[in-house]
C-alpha cells in the first residue's frame, strides 16, 4: 500500500498511508472508532477503491484490475465482517458452502469440506440452523468458517471479537492462530489493545486516517 | 446448473405472489397473441381456399360474330396466368340462371329477350391466384375491344383483404403492447426479488462470486416464468379453441373448410417467445441493477 488516500466527499478517511504486509504475517490494525481501520481493510479486498495512491496484492495493482478479475482476486481473501454478514435465509451449511459454490467446486467436495470446517469451529451440530437463531459467538464462528473454507491466502478480520464475550473471543482467536500456523496471512482490525498484547505480532496504529506507529509485541 | 435451478425455484416459491402475477401476465399476453395468430392463420386458410375458386368473367359486347369467338378465346388462353377459358353463351347463361332460380321461376318467365351477354369464364393457374395477378389480367381483358366488362369479385375481395389487414395490424399492435407489458412486469418482479436479496447479492460478491454465478438463477427464474406463462396461455387458448371451433364448424363454415389449431411450429414459436419475454425482462432488470 503506497501513499494511499481515501476520501468520502470532503471527509478524509485515510491520509497518505504506506504499509507493507508480508506473507504469513499476523498483523493488527488498531485505532479508535473512525480511525480508518475498516476503510483500510475494504481497500484490500476492493470493497472500496483508493482516491489516490496504489494498493498492490501479490504484484497486482488493484486500481488497474479489470472488473472480471475482481471475483478471482477476492477468492484469495477470507473476510470476517464486524457484523458477520451471514445470509439470514440460508442455513449455516449453505452460508459456508456459498464460497465453494461460487468457486465452482463439486457438490461432494463442498459437502465434505464444509462439514470439516464447521467441525473445526465447533459448529457441526448446527448445520441446518438459520443464523438468526444463533448467538453472536456462534454466528462469528460461522463467519470464520466461511472465511477459511476456500483456503484463502489472506484472512481479513474486522473487529472479529468486538461483539463477543471473552470466552467466545478466545475461541475465535485460537482459530485464527491455527489458520496462521497453516500458512495464512492474518490482518485484524481491532480497537482492543488487550487483545493485541495477549496475541502478539506486529501492530500498526491509525488515528484520524493517518498511520501513527508500528510496534511488534512479543508474547 | 442444479444449484442455479434450485436457487431459481426457491426464489419463485419465496416470492409466490410476484411470480404468480408475472406468470399470469405472460399467460394473458400469450393467450391474446396466440388468439390473434390463430385467427390470422385460419383467415389465411379461408383466403387460400377462396383464391382456389377465383374466376374472372369477361362479358362480351353484344352481336360479336361467332367466328370471332374462337379467335378471342385463343387470345385469352394465351394470356399470362390463364389456366382455362370457357365460353358461356348468353343462352347457356340464361339456362344457368334459371336453374339457380328454380324457386322463383316467375321472375324470368316474362322476359321478352335474353338480357344476358355472352361471356368467357377464365380460371387462373395456381401461382396467379392472387389479387395483383387477377387485377393485371382484368386490365388486359378490359383492353380487348370485344370485351364490355370484367368482373372478378373485386369489391368483396378488396374488403375482405382490408379486414384481414386491419386484424393483422391490430394483432401486431396488441401483441407488441402485451409483449412490452409482460417484459415490464417480469423486469419489475426480478427487480423486487433483487431488491429483497440485495444484501445476499452483496455478500456473494464479497466472497468471490462472479456476475454469472449471481445472475444465472435470475435468468433461470425468468425463463421458468416465461415457460409456465406460455404453457398456461397456450393451454387456455386450446380450451377456448375447442369450445369455439365446435360451434363455428357446425354453423359458419358449413363444411367448406375446417378451422385448425396452431401448428406445432407456431406452438413452439410462441413458447420460445414467452421464454424470451422472461429472459428479456430479467436482462433489463439485471442490467439496471449492475449499474
Amino acid at each position: 500500500m503506497f501513499h494511499v488516500h481515501k476520501n468520502y466527499g470532503a471527509k478524509k478517511a485515510l491520509i497518505d498511508v504506506t504499509l507493507d504486509i508480508s506473507k504469513n504475517e499476523f498483523l493488527f490494525i488498531s485505532g479508535p472508532s473512525g480511525a480508518g481501520k475498516t476503510t483500510l481493510l475494504k481497500l484490500l479486498y476492493l470493497g472500496e477503491t483508493v482516491s489516490e495512491g496504489q494498493v498492490l496484492i501479490e504484484g497486482i495493482n488493484l486500481s488497474r484490475i479489470s472488473h472480471k478479475r475482481i471475483p478471482f482476486l477476492r477468492r484469495k481473501f477470507g473476510i470476517i465482517f464486524q457484523d458477520y454478514k451471514l445470509i439470514a435465509t440460508k442455513t449455516v451449511f449453505e452460508n459456508v458452502a456459498l464460497v465453494l459454490e461460487a468457486m465452482g467446486k463439486k457438490r461432494r467436495f463442498i459437502e465434505k469440506k464444509v462439514k470439516s470446517v464447521l467441525r473445526t469451529v465447533g459448529m457441526e451440530n448446527n448445520l441446518h440452523s438459520l443464523p438468526p437463531s444463533l448467538s453472536g459467538g456462534e454466528q462469528q464462528r460461522v463467519a470464520v468458517a466461511r472465511a477459511v473454507v476456500g483456503d484463502p491466502k489472506i484472512i481479513l478480520a474486522d473487529e472479529p471479537t468486538g461483539n463477543l464475550d471473552e470466552d467466545s473471543a478466545d475461541i475465535i482467536f485460537e482459530l485464527l492462530k491455527r489458520f496462521h500456523i497453516r500458512g495464512a496471512t492474518i490482518v485484524i482490525a481491532t480497537h482492543d489493545k488487550e487483545l493485541i498484547r495477549k496475541t502478539g505480532g506486529r501492530a500498526i496504529h491509525l488515528k484520524q486516517g493517518r498511520l501513527q506507529t508500528t510496534s511488534t509485541v512479543t508474547v | 446448473m442444479i444449484i442455479y435451478s434450485k436457487r431459481a425455484i426457491k426464489d419463485i416459491l419465496d416470492h409466490r405472489f410476484l411470480s404468480v402475477t408475472t406468470i399470469i401476465t405472460i399467460a394473458v399476453s400469450v393467450l391474446i397473441a396466440g388468439a390473434v395468430a390463430l385467427f390470422l392463420m385460419n383467415a389465411n386458410d379461408i383466403m387460400n381456399s377462396w383464391k382456389k375458386g377465383i374466376r374472372v368473367m369477361a362479358y362480351l359486347k353484344p352481336d360479336i360474330p361467332e367466328i370471332n369467338i374462337g379467335e378471342l378465346k385463343r387470345r385469352i388462353q394465351g394470356m399470362n396466368g390463364v389456366r382455362d377459358v370457357q365460353f358461356i353463351s348468353k343462352n347457356e347463361a340464361l339456362q344457368r340462371l334459371k336453374s339457380q332460380m328454380k324457386r322463383q321461376p316467375s321472375l324470368l318467365e316474362n322476359l321478352k329477350e335474353n338480357p344476358l351477354p355472352d361471356a368467357f369464364e377464365i380460371r387462373l393457374a395456381e401461382s396467379f391466384q392472387n389479387r395483383d395477378s387477377v387485377e393485371m389480367l382484368a386490365e388486359r381483358l378490359n383492353s380487348l375491344v370485344q370485351v364490355e366488362d370484367v368482373e372478378y369479385g373485386q369489391i368483396w375481395l378488396g374488403r375482405f383483404m382490408s379486414i384481414i389487414n386491419l386484424f393483422r395490424l391490430t394483432g401486431y399492435a396488441m401483441g407488441g403492447l402485451f409483449f412490452l407489458a409482460a417484459v415490464f412486469i417480469v423486469a419489475n418482479t426480478i427487480r423486487l426479488v433483487l431488491y429483497s436479496r440485495r444484501e445476499e447479492v452483496e455478500i456473494m460478491r464479497l466472497v468471490g462470486a462472479t456476475d454469472g454465478f449471481i445472475k444465472a438463477p435470475f435468468y433461470i427464474e425468468g425463463l421458468i416464468q416465461g415457460v409456465l406463462g406460455g404453457m398456461i396461455g397456450l393451454t387456455a387458448l386450446f380450451v377456448i379453441f375447442m369450445l369455439v371451433s365446435l360451434n363455428v364448424e357446425q354453423g359458419l363454415t358449413a363444411g367448406l373448410f375446417s378451422i385448425r389449431f396452431l401448428s406445432p411450429g407456431a406452438f413452439c414459436g410462441i413458447l420460445v417467445c414467452s421464454m424470451f419475454v422472461g429472459w428479456l425482462g430479467c436482462y433489463l432488470s439485471l442490467k439496471q441493477f449492475s449499474r
